[in-house]
């Protein structure tokens, strides 16, 4: 067993889980998007960061991928993350602005404004898709073409490939095709349709859009 | 001549030295050209055909010994031939010019005066390669052999010592008193991160394998823009990486090597080639080397041609034929590396070091340098500078001897501005530093890297906005993609560049990158990502009222940025001499004879031909 603090909190996990396991066993909430935890961490969209404090210095590190250590110290929520968070919602809003996940968890993260181009890639290469393919289906049948900017999940040649058997699961876990955004008008990236605009004052954790807080509870991401 | 012999032992090793050392005179005639990529370039191939054909044709061809070898470092002067043994070194020699070497200089022993070095500064010429300023102020441990040796021809380095401290560490040493050699003489990784190689290689000894393999790989993806030296040391002197390579195998304890090299190094990938099978057929690879019992060889491995795969964990994932993209370094490739075995990653520079290490001892080795950085290093001095070349010296030299000492200062009476140290993830560093020593901590102090050693002069002619967005397209180009700050910051980083280049930045803007490069500093996956915004933030650091001119008076200061600059003739200084209107592709300018010219500002494409080709400095920028 390895002890490590989390917000203050001392918590006590098995060698080999990874904060972020650590940090949902105490409940504590840290936002994912290209995390699974039926997949193999991958690290890619960096939403989930956390502080990692060692002495008077500390650095920011994906929590999907790091690895649990005796007498870590995380801070999950610490203004620095929230701050580089906000600003890496705002590039996933400006590459994928019409994703109802994007849109309500940059509402939750409080972002208010996407001061970058607009550039509708209708993808934010989380890889999801790519792995369940390959980790749950056995398939492999996608994967990813191209570097930089140029980069796409896509099957090879772009003809269908033998190897998929239609399960749709690669849809199925899509963060972003699951649900478009479905207000008329995005002011700026952001969707009007939820309250960032409008602020309710619903919700007494967050000032999530309505449809975050369901009759079993809230939603959070 | 090869002489395809194995060598057996130690003693036998001593005895090929000694017979190719004996059946050397010192005092004969040999005419050396350097045929690296640069002189290749600048025609060095025909001079070298152009000199054996001359030799034959004066019959001394005999008497007479030819020698091609790598780049000497001073490629701005390149081709050059040295004639030894009194080192009379020409430059700029075209193979015209072959005949009249070999008849008055190697036949009747006079200097042709006309083919010399030239001082710039004094305008004295130079007769020998060793009296030249460039090379004395250096310090050349690994560059030096680069003149003295045939890369193709492994008794060129047997013969100068090599291998005798691969023999010395077999059987003289433990692995473990080699990785404590190591560590003593203060060894820091050449490609960029500045790790202590001895520490890398004592964790990979002491990792854990499954199976007992370990590997080790040479990290020759130098991709760099202005950055050439590891492709020199490979091109002139691959057996010293080899030498390097093999003895760190030894002390880790693996039995197969890697050389991952950039595709687009072909004589590097040939030379290599040819050092790795000489060096088979002479039981220095392979099984037994030199009867010692210890096995090991080493591949060839071709990059595919993206930058990221200078990266280690991206390298060993293309090694391994897969997409060539990092993964997080919580665990260590010292600990889990290629196919999950522990694997040490070196640069070439960093295995070229260590012969010489192992050869003089960890004492005299950390003699040279500062405090934190010990050594050498090889820096490749391009851009505004009057001595374009690789220059080698002590670490913590001032980056002024550097530029002004060794480099010649900058051409054309120019003011310097700045230079770029540690490729397009480095930083800028202003005049106002220029008394900065060079080594790791200094550089990351000013807010760049030591990187691999590349150096980008700048003059004040050079837009310091311009030069941010040339390296963050770089970036954006060869980012993997993997991660949303590199990919997606970087892309907005450009955006907001290339509109303050157009003159349609807005007030807010410089800010906004900065936090962005920050995010990006913080958060990006790897060391690609983590690096990228440094020569954005630094430029912002040091060149601040560039930007705000740019974006608050839509001016370009430098006379740069094509959207913010206007080009005109003073009428007083123009003679009417009709060449710029003789020049201009788009026949924007107009005037008569002998009468102040005019540009038509709505067809002018500003490329600045009319400023370049004006003999009066007409032509104003503004």
């Amino acid at each position: 067993m390895v002890e490590l603090t989390i917000n203050g909190i001392k918590t006590r996990v098995f060698e080999g889980t990874t904060v972020l396991e650590a940090a949902q066993e105490m409940g504590t909430i840290i936002p994912t998007l290209c995390h699974h935890e039926g997949l193999t961490p991958y690290g890619a969209c960096r939403i989930c960061i956390v502080e990692v404090v060692k002495g008077d210095r500390s650095s920011l590190e994906a929590s999907c991928t790091l690895p649990v250590e005796e007498g870590q110290v995380i801070l999950t929520d610490s203004e620095r993350v929230k701050k580089r968070r906000k600003v890496i919602m705002e590039l996933l809003l400006s590459s994928c602005p019409n994703s109802k996940t994007l849109q309500d968890m940059a509402a939750n993260m409080g972002v208010n404004e996407v001061r970058f181009t607009i550039k509708d890639r209708e993808c934010i290469l989380c890889g999801l898709c790519v792995r369940y393919c390959k980790e749950q289906m056995q398939s492999g049948g996608i994967g990813f073409v191209g570097r930089g900017t140029s980069r796409r999940v896509a099957t090879a040649f772009g003809v269908t490939p033998e190897e998929c058997r239609g399960c749709g699961g690669c849809e199925w876990i899509c963060p972003v095709c699951e649900r478009a955004c479905t207000a008329g008008n995005l002011v700026n990236g952001l969707c009007g349709g939820c309250q960032n605009l409008v602020p309710v004052e619903t919700c007494p954790i967050c000032i999530g859009c309505s449809e975050s807080v369901t009759p079993s509870g809230h939603r959070v991401y | 001549m090869v002489v395809s012999i194995k060598i057996a032992s130690a003693a036998e090793l001593e005895q090929l030295r000694s017979r190719i050392v004996a059946g050397h005179d010192p005092d004969r005639l040999c005419v050396v050209t350097s045929v690296g990529t640069c002189g290749l370039a600048c025609g060095a191939g025909e001079v070298a055909d152009a000199l054996s054909k001359a030799l034959a044709d004066f019959g001394i061809n005999d008497s007479v010994d030819i020698r091609t070898t790598g780049c000497h470092g001073f490629c701005e002067i390149e081709p050059v031939v040295v004639i030894y043994p009194e080192r009379i070194l020409y430059q700029h020699v075209t193979p015209e010019d072959v005949p009249e070497i070999v008849s008055e200089s190697v036949v009747n022993k006079r200097v042709i005066e006309r083919l010399l070095y030239r001082d710039p500064s004094t305008g004295e010429s130079i007769t020998h390669e060793q009296d030249i300023p460039f090379y004395q102020k250096q310090k050349r441990l690994s560059l030096d052999n680069n003149r003295l040796i045939d890369p193709t021809n492994i008794d060129d380095y047997i013969a100068l010592g090599g291998y005798s401290a691969l023999a010395k560490a077999l059987f003289k040493s433990q692995p473990e008193q080699i990785i404590e050699e190591i560590k003593k003489s203060g060894l820091r990784g050449r490609g960029g991160g500045g790790f202590p190689t001895g520490r890398k290689w004592e964790s990979v000894r002491n990792a854990h394998s499954y199976d007992g393999v370990r590997y080790v790989i040479c990290n020759a993806d130098e991709g760099d823009p202005g950055a050439y030296m590891d492709r020199s040391l490979l091109e002139g002197n691959p057996h010293s990486v080899i030498e390097g390579m093999i003895i760190g195998a030894y002390a880790i304890g693996a039995h197969d090597g890697y050389v991952y090299v950039r595709h687009e190094y072909p004589l590097a990938v040939q030379n290599v080639t040819i050092a790795l099978e000489q060096a088979r057929e002479h039981g220095l690879l392979g099984e037994d080397i030199l009867g010692s019992g210890f096995d090991f060889d080493i591949k060839i491995s071709r990059g595919g041609g993206a930058f990221i795969c200078g990266e280690s964990t991206a390298l060993m994932a293309s090694l391994e034929g897969k997409i060539g993209e990092p993964r997080a370094k919580h665990i260590h490739t010292s600990e889990s590396g290629l196919y999950g075995r522990p694997s040490d990653l070196n640069n070439v520079e960093t295995w070229a070091n260590v012969p010489l290490i192992i050869n003089r001892g960890a004492d005299r080795y950390s003699q040279i340098g500062t405090e934190g950085s010990k050594g050498t290093k090889i820096f490749s001095l391009v851009g505004k500078i009057n001595n374009t070349g690789l220059v080698e010296v002590p670490m913590g030299m001032p980056l002024k001897e550097i530029v002004f000492d060794i480099g010649g200062g900058i051409p054309n009476g120019k003011k310097f501005k700045a230079v770029q140290t540690g490729g397009p993830s480095g930083g800028c560093i202003p005049e106002s530093l220029i008394d900065l020593p060079v080594d790791f901590d200094r550089l990351a102090e000013a807010g760049s890297i030591m990187g691999s050693g590349g150096m980008i002069v700048m003059d004040e002619d050079t837009c310091m906005v311009d030069v941010a967005r040339y390296f963050v397209n770089f970036l954006t180009e060869e980012s993997c993609g993997k991660c949303v700050p590199c990919r997606e910051g970087l892309d907005r980083m450009l955006d907001i560049l290339t509109a303050i280049t157009e003159g349609r930045g807005k007030d807010g803007d410089i800010e906004l990158m900065e936090e962005l490069g920050e995010t990006i500093k913080d958060t990006a996956l790897c060391a690609l990502g983590t690096s990228a915004p440094n020569p954005v933030l630094s430029t912002i650091r040091y060149f601040r009222d560039e930007y705000e001119a740019h974006i608050q008076k839509k001016r370009c200061p430098a006379g740069v940025c094509k959207s913010l600059i206007t080009f005109t003739i003073d009428e007083e200084k123009c003679t009417g001499c009709t060449v710029c209107a003789k020049e201009c592709p788009q026949g924007a300018i107009s005037g008569e004879k002998k009468e102040p010219h005019v540009i038509d500002q709505t067809k002018c494409i500003k490329c600045g031909l009319c400023r370049d080709n004006c003999k009066f400095d007409a032509v104003i920028v503004s």
